[in-house]
């Protein structure tokens, strides 16, 4: 089969372009690893201006998405609501970012104020954007206000010129446009390589839950792929901004354009990890063949694959369906995937040759980027165990500017309660929508995208369904409380934490929400029993978040960290940690910037970032220790079919843990007891944490802990005294 | 008896590493060894028998997440 290529009149279309705004810069070379500079646009206004970076916004916020946090902070008041002028989306990458030596090191971080959360919200991306962008002579880039028409934002970054379109007829969802843009500049196949779009979708236009596409061009699939800055709803700011696109182009990347401080090391550092990466991948995660979805049978054994909205862990009747195996023969092989150029992990796999069956693009055939493991676990949570369904609905997310995770998440709630009665065909539409229903859930999907029927309300998420359900449909707000996934507004990402009082922390404890990529600790805490005691668990959920927040300060991402390991890593004292590569990035970092920083100074750079998110959730009557609940979902089985499913394992605790004898007790009065139990836990957790990451009892930073992070600057010792 | 990850678990005659791991059905595949706490290779596996009574960790490294 070959791909479908629509046909456009690229002329047409961009002689409707009116030049609303131009801007010159001077390049100028890249000092180890930082430009010393920012970029702010206002897309209402037009104005484009250069800001400098001080030395003391390096030494506090390091870069990424501490720099992004920072200027997010001083470009809104607390009041700022995600669909004001004056929230920004800031696009920001970090010292490290754009060596190509090693693994992982293009991603940019992106963060705004949610319309999910009303917090600031932070995603990690890949793709060519963030590199290129930097390259083009900036640290960061802040968009601000809200544009009277739909505009693109054009960066030749060669040439250092800026210019903002008017663009009326280009398409809105992501294929086709990045292919459209891409078609447009560059002169020839050759130069596609050096062009990279950032757009959302149809979907983000109606959808709390959009996300961004941040194309890289596939000379081998002569494709624009894409990968997605997901979570939190920043398409949907993007989109009220009425920006269809940014369009980088710039030519001239070199080994070393970060002019780093010594390359000898870089490149030292680069082989060694190559070298294992080949002589070790296949034998562990397989990352390179199989990419993240190598986990879907590993969580369904661990009773970890979220299984009817988090009701259950997997499904080992069905597992088969959609296991590693049926991955490595649905992705196209032998092709190095790899989303910024050295990645040997290459894990960004793709589906050649697939055809849509539904949809505006029905009978097209299509390359689809994925799924990753979240995308194929936020179908079993719907108990959707069909990877057909999965190509599909990533497909049609990834293009629409939806996140698979809040999509699968919020369809998996919905049709929970479906199921229990609160819906039904009326209130649908006419929609099915029990569990397992893939054709149903791709039209809400497609309805997301038109902005019409029931679907447009399930792409506004299940917090505001929460409210929805009980002002309309009569809902018990405590079962919705229960069952709803969601934590601080956003949709949890795809493990099942009942079993890990841990993960129930590195979930919900979680700055922006429960999304895994702040603390990952369940087989640590679950399977291995390392950290049996309140303070073990505290001090896994101040390291490991610590720790992850890094590879968001440089540009980095966090897969080449554990998802291969030296072979002996086993023989090291915290094998966790992977000492090897907690060396490896700090000679990166050391070598890029020319300072001698230690493990320590890398915990120490993220704590400084970490606490001033959490204030900055403060300021805006957020981040207590009240919006770090976890529904009981999160936590334990809610219904009795949930209990009675690992009744073995229930009743073992309640004798074992609580010294209780299950025998002649009814299944509400077990389950009554195990949930005032882990309730129980859960508070003890949080004072655990907090006390480690030296908060009060109500989670907020405490003034001589800022200061001994060197964060008591007046502005944050302002918030948090009133709220301490 | 042997101990698991800090769980009681019924020790049989013959018991190997490989054996083990089947039983408790760890199929993922970065682990790390640990009989009275020495680690134990991966290849000596199959030929490890572990004795009655012994402290047995496998520990699950950390990936995906
Ligand atoms: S490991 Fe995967 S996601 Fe990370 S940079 Fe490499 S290809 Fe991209």
């Amino acid at each position: 089969m070959i791909r479908t290529k629509v046909a456009y009149d690229l002329q047409a279309i961009k002689a409707k372009h009116e030049l609303l705004a131009e801007y010159k810069y001077d390049i100028k070379p890249i000092d180890r690893g930082y430009n010393n500079r920012t970029l702010h646009i206002d897309v209402g206004s037009r104005a484009i201006t250069e800001k400098p970076v001080s030395g003391e916004m390096k030494r506090l916020f390091t870069g990424g998405k501490g720099f992004g946090m920072r200027l997010l902070w001083d470009a809104t008041r607390p009041q700022t609501k995600w669909n004001d002028p004056e929230n920004e989306i800031v696009f920001a990458f970090g010292p490290i970012c754009g060596i190509t030596q090693y693994a992982g090191t293009g991603k940019t971080l992106v963060v705004t104020i949610s319309p999910a959360t009303d917090i600031p919200i932070d995603s990690n991306v890949g793709g060519y954007f963030g590199p290129y962008f930097k390259f083009a002579g900036f640290d960061a880039l802040e968009l601000q206000g809200i544009s009277d028409r739909e505009v693109i934002i054009y960066f030749d970054g060669d040439k250092g010129v800026i210019k903002i379109f008017s663009a009326p007829d280009e398409e809105i969802n992501s294929h086709l446009l990045a292919e459209q843009l891409i078609e447009m500049y560059a002169k020839d196949e050759q130069e596609k390589k050096s062009f990279c779009t950032v757009s959302a979708g149809e979907g983000s236009d109606h959808a709390y839950m959009g996300c961004l596409n941040f194309s890289f061009y596939d000379r081998r699939r002569q494709l624009a792929r894409l990968k997605q800055a997901g979570r939190g709803g920043i398409g949907s700011v993007f989109r009220k901004k009425k920006i269809k696109a940014m369009v980088i182009k710039y030519t001239g990347t070199t080994p070393n354009n970060n002019n780093v401080a010594d390359i000898e090391t870089i490149k030292a550092v680069g082989a060694k990890y190559h070298r294992e990466m080949y002589e070790n991948d296949d034998a562990q995660c397989d990352m390179r063949h199989t990419g993240t979805p190598h986990l879907m049978e590993i969580m369904c054994d661990y009773d970890l694959l979220p299984t009817k909205n988090f009701q259950f862990g997997g499904d080992a009747e069905q597992i088969g369906k959609v296991d590693s195996h049926i991955w490595r023969e649905m992705f196209t092989q032998g092709i190095p995937d790899g989303c910024w150029y050295g990645c040997s992990m290459a894990c960004a796999k793709v589906i050649d040759n697939y055809m849509l069956r539904t949809g505006p693009y029905k009978g097209h055939v299509v390359s689809v980027d994925g799924p990753e493991y979240e995308t194929a676990g936020a179908s079993t949570n719907m108990n959707i165990y069909d990877p057909h369904f999965m190509a599909e609905m990533n497909f049609y997310c990834d293009t629409y500017g939806v996140d698979t995770i809040s999509f699968g998440t919020t369809m998996a709630f919905v049709m929970e309660c479906y199921e229990a009665g609160i819906l039904n065909l009326e209130i649908t539409g006419g929609y099915d929508l029990s569990f397992g229903r893939g054709e149903e859930s791709m039209e809400m999907l497609h309805q997301i995208a038109r902005g019409e029927g029931f679907g447009n309300l399930v792409g506004k998420g299940i917090r505001w369904l929460k409210k929805y359900f009980v002002e309309h449909y009569g809902a018990d707000p405590q079962f919705l409380e229960d069952i709803g996934m969601e934590g601080k507004g956003l949709e949890c990402s795809q493990y099942v934490s009942k079993e890990s009082l841990a993960q129930q922390g590195g979930y919900f404890i979680a700055n922006k929400g429960p999304q895994h990529d702040e603390a990952w600790l369940i087989f640590m805490d679950m399977v291995n029993k390392q950290i049996p005691t309140f303070e073990d668990k505290a001090n896994a959920l101040y390291y490991f978040p610590l720790w992850r927040t890094w590879f968001g300060l440089q540009g980095l991402c966090k897969l080449p960290w554990n998802d291969v390991e030296p072979t002996n890593n086993a023989e090291t004292d915290e094998p966790a940690k992977v000492p090897e590569h907690v060396e490896n990035y700090r000679q990166l970092y050391n070598a890029v910037t020319g300072q001698n920083i230690s493990a320590d100074d890398i915990i120490s750079q993220s704590e400084r970032v970490f606490n001033f998110q959490r204030i900055f959730a403060i300021r805006r009557g957020y981040g207590t220790r009240e919006h770090d609940r976890c529904p009981y979902r999160g936590m334990g089985p809610v219904t009795e079919t949930e209990y009675l499913s690992r009744a073995e394992r229930y009743d073992k605790q309640l004798v074992e843990i609580l010294g209780v004898n299950p025998e002649g007790k009814s299944t509400a009065e077990k389950m009554k007891l195990l949930r005032d139990y882990r309730e129980g836990q859960y508070q003890k957790l949080l004072d655990a944490v907090y006390a480690r990451r030296g908060w009060s009892r109500n989670a907020v930073p405490t003034v001589e802990h800022l200061k001994s992070i060197g964060m008591d600057l007046p502005e944050l010792l302002e918030v948090v005294k009133a709220n301490l | 008896m042997i101990t698991v990850n800090t769980e009681s678990f019924p020790w049989e005659e013959g018991l190997t590493i490989t054996r083990l791991i089947k039983r408790k059905r760890f199929t993922f595949r970065m682990l790390v060894v640990k009989i009275d706490g020495a680690v134990v290779k991966k290849p000596a596996w199959p030929e490890t028998k572990i004795p009655d009574g012994a402290d047995v960790q496998v520990i699950h490294l950390m990936s995906g997440g």
